[in-house]
């Protein structure tokens, strides 16, 4: 049983399909990139296995004691979130909110999760910084910090390297790596960086007008795969 | 008369009881309002419940609270939850609620003049900007101020991360469990009905200051979402009373001397931060 099967998909907004036939699944462990053009509908599809949406068509299950709401999930940035006033404690505990049912208050287990994951991003010294005066690269691992709150199973990341420059696109992509191998979180990735995606990802899900899944070395022999490789899907 | 004698009056200090109650609960609301980009709420909900205290006359309620309450309910909600994925963006539908019934309202009353009562403008004028009503509060008002400011206290504290979770990343909270539309629900229903109470006190002009400014000024010094929250609600406490207090020294209205006591806080907090950084 797969920790993740998603069937014969179809997403869209008002009636309307924007991306048919999305069939594929994911295993403990896995590290799937979903790529596409800009507008295909990646960020849909992902909203779609968080449940924010619901699919036209098709279903979305999930196996292995994975719950719908252990899921992590680090959102394409929005500009509300910029200027926010929150320190970086208080945005990692929220990580744990969705657990907490109607207590109002966190648990010790709780704080503690969030201490670990404040240190295992490497943010021990800006824990009382404020989220907006943080760099880019700080913001993101503040957001993934928080994500792996919710979760130790599966992170889904929409864009987390969008707006950073390369060296700390570079070390964001590292820490990612290492939460897949080292802690076997399962990862599923949106990137619209290809060369990143074959670098790391052990499966590729490519989305648009073909819908092609499978293995990142079966993708390099596909005929998908080798057009959008030409078309300058690698930007590095 | 001195100010001592003036504070010993047992109207004034029921006055300043129910300014203080009401300036901290908007305050506090304030925050996630403003941090969602929902500062204009105050302003079209109070406008609502006037377009609806309208038709209420002119139907002839005798308690017109049974049709205001519902009725401005119903629009936060709509605003509010629904607003986030509405066609009409939020701000958008916040100016075209509260111009349209502001409009209608007063129409209704130009063309159905409530009896007994021939002042249209001044009515409208206290509607608007409070007048004295907060000086002529019936003791069930007071009351009534009283417990709903408890409500609210108590909503928010035990609610509070919830909050934070929601204003923060309303997504993220609902993809990991967080019953989002519940929270955003209660938020709207108490935000309505603390302005519907709030503009019979205090007017709609003072109510909408009261939602921005403090939460603006704390905005501008502090730098967590907790310190914010407190420093809101004790700015805008703060505001009240000393607005209060040299409105009786001066003999000025009292709604517009609170909101000027707000701007200067908000000059004052602005400065500070901007020096803050410099250092
Ligand atoms: N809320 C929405 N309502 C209607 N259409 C939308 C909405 N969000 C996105 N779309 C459309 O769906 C398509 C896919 O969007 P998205 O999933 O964000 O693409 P991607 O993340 O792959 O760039 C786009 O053409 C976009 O215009
Ligand atoms: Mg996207």
């Amino acid at each position: 049983m797969a920790l993740l099967t998603c069937e014969d998909l179809s997403l869209g907004y008002e009636g309307k399909a924007i991306l048919e036939h999305v069939t594929f699944s994911v295993n403990n462990g896995d590290y799937l990139c979903i790529v596409g053009e800009n507008g295909s509908g990646k960020s849909t599809l992902m909203k779609t296995i968080l449940g924010l949406r619901k699919p036209l068509h098709g279903t979305i299950t999930t196996g292995e004691g994975l719950r719908q709401n252990e899921i992590g999930y680090l959102p394409q940035q929005t500009v509300v979130q910029r200027d926010f006033p929150a320190s970086v404690l208080e945005i990692v505990r929220s990580g744990c909110q969705g657990r907490q049912g109607l207590r109002p208050f966190y648990t010790k287990a709780e704080k503690k999760l969030a201490r670990d994951n404040i240190r295992r991003m490497g943010l021990d010294d800006l824990t009382r910084r404020c989220y907006r005066d943080l760099s880019g690269g700080q913001q993101q691992r503040v957001l993934l910090a928080r994500a792996l709150c919710a979760t130790g199973k599966l992170l889904l990341l929409d864009e987390p390297v969008s707006g950073l420059d390369p060296k700390v696109t570079a070390e964001m992509y590292q820490l990612i790596s290492d939460l897949n191998r080292r802690e076997r979180i399962t990862v599923i990735m949106i990137s619209h960086d290809l060369g990143a995606a074959l670098k790391y990802a052990s499966h590729i899900l490519h989305i648009g007008a073909r819908v092609w899944f499978g293995t990142r070395e079966d993708y390099l022999q596909s005929s998908v795969g080798t057009a959008f490789l030409q078309l300058g899907g690698v930007e590095q | 008369m001195t100010l001592e004698a003036y504070l010993g009056l047992p109207y004034v200090q029921k006055a300043l009881l129910v300014g203080v109650l009401i300036s901290m609960c908007t305050a506090l609301l304030g925050v996630t309002l403003v941090l969602r980009r929902f500062s204009f709420i105050g302003d079209g909900l109070s406008h609502v419940a006037f377009g609806a205290m309208t038709v209420a006359a002119v139907v002839g309620l005798t308690n017109d609270m049974l049709l205001v309450m519902p009725v401005t309910i119903v629009c936060a909600v709509l605003l509010l939850s629904v607003g986030q994925h509405a066609k009409v963006k939020g701000d958008a539908s916040v100016a075209m609620i509260s111009v349209g019934a502001l409009a209608v309202g007063y129409l209704l009353m130009n063309l159905f003049p409530p009896s007994g009562r021939s002042n249209i403008t001044g009515d409208v004028c206290t509607t608007l900007f409070g007048g004295t009503s907060i000086l002529t509060l019936q003791p069930q008002e007071v009351t009534l101020s009283i417990v709903l400011s408890i409500v609210v206290v108590v909503f928010f504290l035990f609610f509070y991360h919830k909050i934070f979770a929601v204003t923060f990343d309303e997504s993220f909270a609902t993809a990991t469990g967080t019953k989002t539309r519940l929270y955003n629900l209660l938020l709207a229903i108490i935000i309505a009905v603390v302005i519907v109470l709030a503009m019979k006190l205090v007017g709609s002009l003072l109510i909408s200051a009261l939602v921005v400014f403090p939460a603006l000024s704390a905005m501008r010094l502090f730098k967590s979402f907790r310190s914010v929250t407190i420093c809101a609600a004790c700015l805008s406490v703060i505001c009240t009373v000393a607005g209060f207090l040299s409105a009786a020294m001066f003999s000025t209205p009292v709604g517009s001397t609170i909101v000027v006591a707000n701007i200067a806080v908000f000059a004052l907090f602005t400065l500070g931060g901007l020096i803050f950084r410099r250092s």
